[in-house]
């Protein structure tokens, strides 16, 4: 392993200068009399001014490592360690009313979700002033003083303003950041970041990436948790893998993003999606077999006119047009509340406009009452972000895919065998049929509603976020199996993500909305290399640039 | 629990439940000898008057004691049960199919019906229950039969309320608008999806509704306008202590026991259904 020399000495004496040692860390919890072990063997120093980056996909136990450094981890669970060295002092016998003096004062902890951490009845500055409270820091005055401060710091304008109001007040990234600020309070000088970016918006994600490296700057040490490479790849000095609560592969960031040696590490660099990627498979296992005829289809399969939706006076949808060919896919592009999932559910019919017309397969669709379009519907199918919440929860899989092929006048025996051939084509095997969605994996449940999708034959697949809430190495299965199918079916597909790798590398025309508006149109090559409008631009410039060609030597 | 991991899951996870649950099945147990054969375990005959015992304490000879006609308290209890949980169980579903009709109208009927019906069980959800069925109770007079609907009645508009949350829960949904999206038809989505989803909870509802539904009763009976005397419904056997209040206060507080352990029976079975139906989806 290799470790930044110390920088100085403490006080001339002959310590190491990093500030948290982790050797051979192990966490298991007791659940039901039995032991599980979920991170096993997790060592590395911390140093001044260094961010170490754990790596890794859910279940791989980086949150658990990152819970368990500031004595986080709950009342079952056993924590264990040959060294764990907060600030010199052996971590290991820490009582619970350590770890709270501990916790604020000596460690920042910025949790994923701004919108759950911050309580939703108090203004921020409350909040904040509570960590300078508990740990009797000033009188209320040098609290203030220090809230607004610390809002300036972390990029927030109009502290004195913001400070007053509560969460709901305040947009996703000013959220982040209030949440930022109350962690770095007390100026601790060990920051952990856990999944501090995931919830944002791009343009959001960046501001507090900056916020983060600026701290960095000046002195603080980072833990990063996180699932995405490219956000790693900003900050990290170092970077652990973890997969199943082992470390798979540990080293510089240049060494493990530029000569990755493990497997894994390889698959997840390959996983990340971008325009170089277009073409070309992101998973490195083999995509499932394929037996699908290809629909007839000539000209355009769906043509949305001028859409127009309001809610409540507020304009969501803005004369939206597009025109979506057979075999065709369109990316629509635009962060939240641009109104790209309301311009999904106006294609698919299922919320009524204000505006404009909706054609499908070059018939009438949005002017028809809810009655007529059924004889339509199994022409224009969708799959959403979360597909655990569009399953019936007392459903089976089996049950789940017989009754998306009701529309189908087919035999038992042969809506059986549809349903075998549906799981095949989305590489899921038998035994699945008979399990509840809630049993299965994230990447188990999106090939089950893609599967759903599929079953009516569509011509049009409209995937609102379809990939968004997965981990990317199953988000590149996914999108390896959604290429592969549209190839094989002829299947067009409306795609809606904030994603702006996804959508370049599976658009053929890409859409960039912004508050109900089409900013900009044209194939991915116009929008990534010569973007016009400058919102395009903007929100080109944020994506963090992951390009592991750059970490080799 | 070292021992119990010796075991068999089944057998295990069987004496792992609570003990409560346990004495409440064994209580529900004696209620339905009551119900079905009372005699079996009445230790007197509950309309034999005795005026020579009347007010006695609880004794071995009498365990609840006599009341003022020297009749014996314990039977008389134990011959009110079927009154007692016909009124129970009967307004529970009077009161549970009033909340289903008229929650599911709320929550599914087109915009103009929807919202009348909706006002509807919100005027009647101001009144207090017990209001409600007093009016009923004055327009059809006092029985048994009386009871049941004026006390389902009377309970109907909070369930109806709660059924009407539900339902908009279920039909706001993902897996609704997934269902509409492959085109099923809205009864299909009702039939399938909404109503199956939006009623489940009223299962554990139900056993929760039966003990309520025996307070009720009771508190008209206490009134007067329950089941006449000498008939020995628990409530009017409350109603009939009232007179002796000061000197003979078991011919309260026993019958108040009574139904109190009712409905804590009912409310300890009403929740262990809730768990386990709620552990089923995770």
């Amino acid at each position: 392993m290799t470790i930044a020399e110390p920088l100085a000495d403490v006080d001339g004496l002959d310590w190491p200068a990093a500030r948290l040692t982790v050797e051979n860390l192990r966490v298991a919890f007791t659940v039901d009399g039995a032991r599980r072990e979920v991170v096993r063997g997790v060592s590395f120093e911390l140093t001044p001014g260094e961010c170490v980056a754990i790596v890794g996909e859910s279940g791989s136990g980086k949150s658990v490592t990152a819970r368990s450094l500031v004595g986080l981890t709950g009342r079952n669970a056993i924590v264990e360690a040959d060294v764990l060295e907060l600030h010199h002092e052996d971590a290991r016998s820490f009582t619970p009313r350590q770890w709270r003096t501990v916790r604020g004062r000596d460690v920042g902890f910025i949790l994923q979700d701004a919108l759950v951490s911050l309580d939703p009845l108090r203004p921020v500055r409350a909040e904040i002033e509570e960590a300078l409270r508990l740990h009797r820091w000033g009188n209320r005055a040098a609290r203030y003083a220090r809230v607004i401060d610390l809002l300036t710091r972390v990029g927030v304008p109009f502290p004195e303003v913001r400070a007053r109001q509560r969460p709901d007040q305040l947009s996703g990234g000013l959220r982040q950041r209030a949440l930022i600020a109350s962690a770095i309070a007390l100026d601790p000088d060990i920051v952990i970041a856990d999944e501090p970016t995931t919830a944002l918006d791009v343009t959001v994600q960046a501001q507090v990436l900056s916020e983060l490296e600026a701290m960095k700057r000046r002195g603080a040490s980072i833990i990063l948790i996180s699932h995405d490479l490219s956000v790693v790849a900003q900050l990290a000095d170092q970077i652990l893998v973890m997969r199943g609560g082992e470390v798979l592969e540990q080293g510089t960031a240049a060494e493990v993003l530029g000569s990755p040696k493990h497997e894994y590490t390889k698959a997840l660099i390959a996983a990340v999606p971008s325009e170089h990627t277009r073409g070309s498979a992101l998973s490195l296992g083999e995509s499932p077999l394929i037996v699908e005829h290809a629909p007839v289809a000539a000209g355009p399969v769906l043509e949305a006119r001028d859409l127009v939706k309001t809610f409540s006076g507020n304009r969501a949808v803005d004369g939206v047009s597009f025109t979506l060919g057979a075999g065709e896919t369109i990316g629509i592009v635009g962060e939240s509340g641009s109104g790209k999932s309301t311009t999904a559910k106006l294609a698919l019919g299922l919320e009524t406009l204000d505006g404009g017309t909706v054609r499908l397969l070059d018939q009438d669709w949005s002017v028809l009452p809810e009655r007529r379009r059924r004889r339509l519907r199994p022409s224009i199918s969708v799959v959403y972000q979360d597909p655990l919440s569009s399953f019936d929860p007392r459903w089976n899989v089996e049950r789940i895919l017989l009754d998306a092929l009701r529309g189908q006048r087919l035999s038992t025996t042969a809506r059986n065998e549809r349903v075998r051939e549906l799981l095949t084509q989305v590489g899921l095997p038998v035994e699945v049929l008979q399990r509840f969605p809630l049993k299965l994996s994230g990447g188990q449940r999106q090939r089950v509603a893609i599967a759903r999708a599929l079953a009516p034959r569509p011509s049009v697949i409209v995937l609102d976020e379809a990939v968004s809430a997965l981990d990317v190495t199953i988000q590149a299965q996914i999108l390896d199996l959604l290429v592969a199918l549209q190839k094989a079916s002829g299947v067009s597909y409306l795609f809606i993500s904030h994603d702006l790798g996804v959508i370049s590398h599976l658009s053929d025309r890409v859409l960039v909305m912004k508050d109900g508006v089409v900013v900009e149109e044209g194939t991915p090559d116009d929008i990534f290399q010569r973007p016009q409008h400058p919102y395009t631009r903007e929100l080109i410039a944020s994506i963090p640039v992951f390009d592991p060609a750059s970490f080799v030597s | 629990m070292t021992t119990l991991t010796a075991l068999p899951p089944r057998t295990a996870r069987i004496l792992r439940l609570p003990l409560g649950l346990y004495l409440a099945l064994a209580f529900v147990l004696l209620l339905v000898i009551a119900v079905l054969a009372p005699q079996l375990l009445a230790t007197h005959d509950p309309f034999a008057l005795a005026y020579a015992e009347a007010l006695q304490p609880p004794s071995w000879a009498h365990v609840f004691g006599t009341d003022e006609s020297g009749r014996d308290l314990y039977s008389r209890v134990i011959f009110g049960a079927r009154d007692s949980l016909t009124i129970g169980l009967g307004a529970a579903s009077v009161s549970l199919s009033l909340a289903v009709v008229f929650g599911a109208l709320a929550g599914l009927a087109p915009k103009p019906i929807a919202v009348v019906v909706d006002r509807f069980i919100e005027v009647l959800f101001a009144f207090p229950s017990l209001l409600i069925a007093l009016l009923l109770v004055a327009i059809l007079g006092p029985s048994a039969l009386t009871a049941v609907f004026a006390v389902g009645l009377g309970t109907a508009p909070g369930y109806a309320r709660m059924v009407r949350g539900q339902v908009l829960a279920a039909r706001n949904s993902g897996y609704v608008e997934a269902a509409t999206a492959l085109g099923h038809s809205r009864w299909r989505i009702i039939g399938a999806h909404i109503l199956p989803n939006a009623l489940r909870p009223l299962v554990a509802i139900f056993a929760l509704s039966v003990g309520q539904s025996i307070v009720w009763a009771s508190s008209l009976s206490f009134l007067g306008f329950g089941v006449a005397p000498p008939a020995s419904e628990w409530g009017a056997l409350l109603d009939a202590g009232r007179a002796y209040i000061t000197q003979a206060g078991w011919l309260i507080v026993i019958p108040g026991l009574v139904i109190v352990a009712v409905a804590l029976a009912a409310t300890t079975i009403g929740r262990h259904l809730q768990n386990t139906l709620e552990k089923g989806e995770k």
